[in-house]
């Protein structure tokens, strides 16, 4: 099974090379990529780039998404591992010639089915067309065109432009907690916000609260905002780009759990709060 | 005639008011109404869990045979579950009931893992079973009181609603049942707040006693905070700079500083330990303009800034890129050991490439001169114990800290099962896996379509 399967693949590859020289003769002048070398965890057009040409050559079968994931690191390194160039999961000069002159990239199509959500996929040697679907349908599997029996498992992938959202946290409690920073804390200097959001952080990673981002934002009485309503306030950048920074562990509180504003604070308990630091018009505690 | 349309009139609008004003009335009795409700239904189950943790720990005393021990064990740590979610949910947190929320947790924790321990090799020993008891014994004290509260809410009709209100206009609630209860609650369990649970879950707590005490270095001054700032930064005079220090209970002893440059409008804040004046972390606040660097740029920005600011060495362990921030975490490597305990993040402007922000606090609590000891089993041998369906890409050593907070050395192996990607830690001695971590794509954007 093992051998049958790396026969295939041999076989694959010696069609992806001839197509990817054949594409190469066809092109005069390759414009590709620009000078930057791509890393993992790096997004924008040049991803979408060198995942679709990745994928012209079979070697990567993801999202055409444009951020640098696993997948793609994967399917880089094996890129050039069969093309004998040093496996370093970068897209430096080399690696970016070699693979602009092994494949094709059709930058206005691939593009056009990003902006409209449609799901695609972008295999050489497939018919574009077939490999195209507006957003909503469900992706049915077109048959390998003349390209061969090795394009012959090119699906439509769904795509959409994705996002980097730090570990062990999603995109909607990133939502959730820049809707309780800015309806918390939106006149406070954005250090003030970095702080609110990292209170939250530690509340849910403390045993005396709930375990999750919602349990702790909507823990009754917790939070003002929460109790007037002003949660549901449409939050703005600095919001979410001050819980950004809470998540990846920036915490300007000093593992603070509890803050008070002191002009308005009605309870007298949490004054008898041990007292961390003050933070805008936040007093943070223990 | 006149007249007549008048009344007509005004009797019209004053049934119309009527009407809606009951309406209106009715309505907010409604969502008031389901409000309390589901006070109510918190409450209740709350009681009904505690209840039944009593019980399911005083019949782990009772028991001798261990294939029943463990399901019981388990049941006790899934109703200390149930019962801090029922806690989440009730309105206090404005009343002093986190002891008992901890005291839970630490239950909860106690019971798992003696639960999944293998009691055939490992039998309760006589501290876990003395443990046990006193577990038993203060159960028995919260359903007390939490009985007796709910019965009295029952009999006087007392209202969760009217709780809310007395903790949030903060009229002195002495008189009222519930809040009472609650608060004796706690102090009773504040009394058993010496419970040995072991050293697996006193583990746990440990992280939160860490400090600063081991840095090298005197404590400095104000002065010396910003001098330590100018240099750190190296800012010219004309930057505004104002120095506060933490108050008396933080557990990091520590100067905030705020500078503030007049010339690119930016702000930086930062926070420099007392003793020796190691930054806690930098955060620089100003507007990034569009993407003109790549990620692999920035990253050699962030290791410039690493090399000048650190003795150690340091190996990028992830990267990633926020639409024009990159951020960069590293790992101290010693002897080709990633120590992850000792990290250290740095954020970078996609746009000029400045240092937007640094936070070293987890590496300052966790650093310090390692020995560390050799690999007893080779990565052959640790490979051994992966599952087979898993694809190894690469192989790295590691010191992690496991699941209990103890620190081990492993073999740390990047591979791949099906399309996801896995991050799988082999402990180096005993050849156990101690880690298993399933790394992240990237999400795709809901909001933009």
């Amino acid at each position: 099974m093992k051998r049958n399967s790396a026969y295939i693949k041999g076989i694959f590859f010696a069609i992806a090379l001839c197509f990817g020289l054949l594409a190469g003769f066809g092109q005069n002048g390759v414009h590709a990529f620009s000078n930057q070398v791509i890393q993992k965890g790096a997004s924008g057009d040049d991803v979408v780039e060198l995942q679709s040409r990745l994928q012209y050559l079979g070697f990567y079968t993801g999202d055409i998404d444009g951020v640098f994931g696993w997948r793609t690191y994967w399917a880089l390194r094996n890129f050039q591992y069969e093309f004998g160039l040093e496996i370093d999961g970068l897209a430096g000069g080399t690696t970016k010639e070699k693979l602009a002159k092994a494949s094709k990239f059709d930058k206005a199509w691939v593009k056009k089915q990003i902006r409209s959500g449609n799901k695609f996929s972008y295999y050489g040697g497939v018919e574009k067309s077939k490999q195209t679907k507006s957003g909503t349908a469900k992706g049915g599997t077109p048959k390998g065109g003349a390209g061969g029996g090795g394009q012959a498992k090119a699906k439509p992938a769904q795509v959409k432009p994705a996002k980097n959202i730090p570990d062990g946290y999603s995109q909607n409690d990133l939502n959730l907690m820049s809707n309780a920073v800015y309806g918390e804390a939106r006149g406070e200097p954005y250090i003030g916000q970095v702080a609110v959001a990292a209170v939250i952080i530690n509340r849910v990673q403390s045993s005396s609260f709930p375990n999750t981002v919602s349990g702790v934002i909507f823990e009754p009485g917790a939070f003002t905002a929460v109790a007037d309503g002003q949660i549901y306030l449409t939050p703005n950048d600095q919001a979410k780009k001050a819980v950004m920074d809470a998540l990846n562990g920036w915490d300007p509180t000093g593992e603070a759990i509890y803050y008070f504003n002191p002009d308005t604070a009605t309870s007298g308990w949490i004054w008898g709060r041990p007292q961390i630091k003050k933070i805008g018009k936040h007093i943070f505690c223990n | 005639m006149i007249r007549t349309i008048l009344i007509v009139f005004l009797f019209v609008a004053v049934a119309g008011t009527g009407y809606w004003g009951y309406t209106e009335h009715q309505e907010k009795n409604a969502v008031l109404l389901q409000a309390e409700n589901n006070y109510q239904r918190a409450f209740h189950d709350l009681n009904f869990h505690v209840d039944a943790l009593h019980d399911k720990i005083g019949e782990t005393l009772a028991m001798n045979s261990r294939n029943q021990l463990s399901p019981a064990l388990a049941q006790v740590w899934r109703l200390t579950s149930e019962a801090h979610n029922d806690v989440g949910q009730l309105p206090l947190a404005l009343l002093p009931f986190n002891k008992t929320e901890e005291f839970l947790a630490k239950m909860g924790e106690f019971s798992y893992r003696t639960a999944v321990r293998d009691l055939e090799k490992k039998p309760l020993s006589d501290k876990e079973y003395n443990t046990l008891k006193e577990l038993y014994a203060n159960a028995t004290e919260v359903q007390n009181e939490l009985r007796k509260t709910e019965s009295l809410a029952q009999k006087n009709n007392l209202r969760w609603m009217d709780v809310e209100m007395a903790l949030a206009t903060n009229k002195q609630p002495d008189d009222n049942t519930i809040i009472d209860g609650f608060k004796t609650v706690d102090k009773t369990v504040e009394g058993y707040s010496e419970v040995d649970f072991g050293p697996e879950v006193s583990n746990m707590m440990k992280m939160k006693d860490r400090n600063l005490s081991q840095l090298k270095g005197k404590e400095i001054t104000k002065e010396e905070a910003k001098k330590i700032a100018i240099e750190f930064f190296e800012l010219k005079k004309n930057v505004k700079i104002t120095v506060e220090k933490s108050g008396k209970d933080a557990k990091y002893d520590a100067y905030s500083l705020t500078l503030y440059n007049p010339e690119t409008k930016g702000t930086t804040y930062m926070d420099l330990t007392k003793k020796g004046g190691y930054p806690l972390w930098v955060l620089y606040d100003r507007n990034v303009g569009k993407t003109k660097i790549s990620l692999n740029e920035a990253m050699l920005q962030a290791e410039d800034f690493l090399k000048k600011h650190m003795d150690s060495k340091m190996e990028m362990v992830s990267s990633d890129q926020y639409e024009n921030i990159g951020v960069f975490t590293y790992a101290r490597l010693q002897d080709d050991v990633r120590i992850y305990p000792e990290v250290v993040t740095v954020k970078v402007a996609l746009d000029n490439g400045d240092i937007m922000g640094y936070e070293g606090t987890d590496f300052l609590l966790a650093h310090q001169d390692r020995n560390l000891p050799a690999f007893e089993i080779s990565e052959k041998e640790a490979r051994t114990n992966l599952n087979p369906k898993f694809q190894v890409k690469e192989v790295s050593k590691a010191l992690i800290l496991n699941d209990i907070n103890e620190e081990v050395l492993c073999y740390e192996f990047l591979g791949i099962l099906g399309n996801e990607t896995y991050q799988v830690f082999i402990n180096a001695e005993n050849g156990n896996e101690e880690e298993v971590k399933k790394l992240k794509e990237a999400e795709p954007s809901y909001n933009e379509i």
